[in-house]
């Protein structure tokens, strides 16, 4: 019934990883990875999961439309 | 204010609200969209039994994802460790591939709008009242429950403003429940799903590396009956939880857990909303697949908590309070365990026990999130668990609204309204039920020995449900007194049980004892709680069979449709092997096996 729920699944995602990226490419090398994340900068890796995830559901709308 | 002792308080920043805003309009933006789909009460309450069967699926695991859950199994985790699991390997997933295999097609076959309308057209209406009323009081005060849960943790972790946050939260779920229905629920649940997956895969992921992997893990908990399931289990003075495996299986395993996912409405209600018998019955089989990996998620952080370390954290502990650490392990709160806090008094002081500091052990899971999450991963953080405790009053509210209307409103009080009368009778009862939650929510914060009661209480009208379900699917000389009454008893006999017993340390009161005479004391709370169940399952069975024989069976044609032996078996003809039911239910219990295994 609806709409498909993979659109919105995928938007929110995709805006989350786009988001994060950002928000580790503006701190890189902040100490705030150092004193939590082990020094590794996982706004800039997850949000790269994210998005991924985030358009593979996009993908996976537009795959089903067609059918 | 501040209470004293939670020095590493996180400030987020304006990038993890932006992620929490962003995730509130998007729920809300699913409510709206949807509404313009609902135009009857079917679609109102049960998606026009329209939903795919991995959607329904998603949403039946995520409707009982409620953040007592993820924050229960994570203090679980630090205080038991992976023997936790039992929950999942032996108690939930079993009892979910059992009611989508072999209960659905009762449930989806007889065309019952909840599971109280079941049991009124198997056995009669004095057995549905029972259920109905009794559910509906369950499950607003668990959503008030999980509101009072979620305010206490905001407020604690993050300072937020307990009223305002369960306000914002409630009325957040209200919008898309009221727009959207059940389907708005069930598109939330599923998107709240991927949020706790991608909100806590980074959390094990940096708490595994920081210790060192599971081996790493293991030598830092330097206690062997914390990281096996089974081996410790022979005898309950063996492991943490205090219970032996014969409890565990026939407590823990068949009477809680079956009786939880085989007829509480609340998830049953998403296998409802299928489009079709099998994705009716593949439902709950798709859904315990993701199950099976929970305690990855959920479990892990629990025991991570209890032996993770912070460099920061060592600096603000320096500046403690007077009370001279007794953790033989650096702990960054005084008195504490890894980085999960003890409780403290209001005047800031560690509670002891017995001498013993005690923890904190909820937040344990929250202070992993604080430990290792940096602002932005944060805020996906702090959506997540926010995500679950909303999707679980979501499906509280939407199981309410449901059996409101149908099993007591128009059950009792105006049985031939038009169909639209009933629509908006549901959409009154999401305001009123919310409503009556929220007030829920408040008392518990004031008088929180009115909590432990009612859940007490709960506990014992759910321990023989499943007695009488099982009964009545698969023995069709199942009577409709029998089925009353043996409800009635083995509530009473379970009532009874506990107040004849206590666990070891407490005092009669709320933790069992209250009738007088104790006749046996069990080792840990755990083990009286699977022993109660036991002996509620117990008396409600015997109690139903004995009163069955002695009262008139119901004709075999009534009963068709609702009886195993008078089904016939679900068509399976057309389908691939992966979408039939009892295939892949088959590959969830070997992949089971081998868990169990791997962790014995």
């Amino acid at each position: 019934m609806g709409f498909d729920i993979r659109m919105p699944i995928g938007m929110l995602f995709s805006l989350f990883g786009i988001l994060l990226i950002g928000y580790g490419a503006a701190t890189r090398g902040s100490e705030i990875y150092a004193e939590h994340s082990l020094g590794v900068n996982m706004n800039l890796w997850w949000g790269g999961a994210l998005l991924a995830f985030g358009l593979v559901m996009l993908a996976l709308t537009r795959l089903w439309r067609k059918q | 204010m501040a209470p004293k002792g939670i020095h590493v308080r996180p400030e987020p920043h304006l990038i993890d609200y932006a992620i929490i805003l962003l995730y509130f309009a998007f729920v809300l933006g699913i409510g709206f969209v949807l509404k313009k789909y609902m135009k009857t009460s079917t679609d109102f309450f049960l998606s026009g039994r329209s939903i795919p069967a991995w959607i329904a699926g998603l949403a039946f695991l995520s409707a009982n994802l409620g953040a007592q859950e993820v924050i229960g199994m994570g203090a679980s985790g630090a205080k038991y460790g992976i023997s936790t699991s039992h929950f999942y390997w032996i108690g939930a997933v079993p009892a979910m591939l059992f009611v989508g295999v072999f209960m659905m097609p009762f449930y989806y076959g007889s065309r019952a709008r909840s599971v109280p309308e079941y049991l009124k057209l198997r056995f009669d209406e004095k057995t549905r009242g029972f259920n109905a009323i009794s559910f509906a009081v369950m499950t607003v005060f668990s959503s008030g429950v999980s509101m009072y849960a979620m305010g206490k943790l905001l407020q604690l972790l993050l300072g937020w403003n307990f009223t305002a946050a369960i306000l914002i939260s409630a009325l957040i779920v209200l919008a898309y429940t009221f727009l959207g229905g059940l389907t708005s629920a069930i598109y939330n649940e599923v998107l709240q799903f991927f949020l706790i997956v991608m909100g806590f895969i980074p959390l094990v992921y940096l708490g595994l590396r920081d210790v060192g992997g599971w081996d790493g893990l293991k030598v830092r908990i330097a206690n062997d009956a914390m990281v096996h399931s089974w081996k410790y289990m022979g005898h309950s003075n063996a492991n943490p939880m205090g219970v032996e495996w014969f409890g565990m299986l026939m407590g823990l395993a068949f009477v809680l857990s079956f009786g939880y996912w085989c007829t509480d409405f609340l998830v049953v209600q998403r296998a409802m909303a299928a489009d079709s018998m099998t994705a009716a019955r593949r439902t709950p089989v798709i859904a315990a697949f993701p199950k099976m990996v929970f305690p990855f998620l959920v479990i892990l952080p629990g025991m991570i908590a209890g032996v993770a370390t912070s460099s920061k954290m060592h600096e603000a502990s320096a500046k403690e309070s007077a009370v001279a650490s007794t953790a033989a392990q650096s702990s960054f709160f005084t008195g504490g365990k890894g980085i999960i806090p003890p409780k403290y008094d209001p005047a800031g002081k560690p509670v002891t026990a017995d001498g013993k500091v005690v923890l904190d052990y909820d937040l344990a899971t929250p202070m992993m999130l604080v430990r290792y999450f940096p602002s932005g991963l944060l805020g996906l953080g702090l959506c997540a668990l926010i995500a679950s405790f909303m999707s679980g009053m979501a499906g509280n509210t939407t199981a309410f609204n449901t059996v409101w209307t149908y099993d007591i409103y128009q059950s009792y009080i105006n049985k031939t309204a038009s169909d639209q009368h009933y629509l908006w009778m549901g959409r009154a009862s999401t305001i009123f039920g919310l409503a009556i939650s929220l007030m829920a929510a408040f008392v518990a914060k004031e008088f929180n020995n009115i909590l432990d009661v009612l859940q007490l209480v709960f506990a014992f009208v759910n321990a023989p449900l499943f007695a009488t379900f099982m009964l009545g699917m698969f023995w069709k000389r199942t009577t409709g007194h029998a089925a009353f009454w043996g409800l009635l008893g083995g509530t009473v006999a379970a009532a009874t049980h506990y107040g004849l017993t206590l666990p070891a340390g407490a005092v009669p009161g709320v933790k069992g004892g209250y009738l007088g005479p104790i006749l046996h004391v069990y080792p840990s709370e755990m083990a009286q709680n699977f022993w109660t169940a036991i002996f509620a399952w117990v008396g409600c069975f015997t109690l139903t069979v004995v009163i069955s024989l002695l009262t008139a069976a119901r004709p075999e044609q009534e009963l068709k449709g609702l009886v195993y032996s008078l089904t016939a078996k679900p068509e399976e003809g057309g389908l691939k092997w992966y979408q039939k039911p009892a295939t892949l239910a088959l590959i969830v219990l070997a992949l089971l096996a081998g868990l169990n295994l791997v962790f014995w």
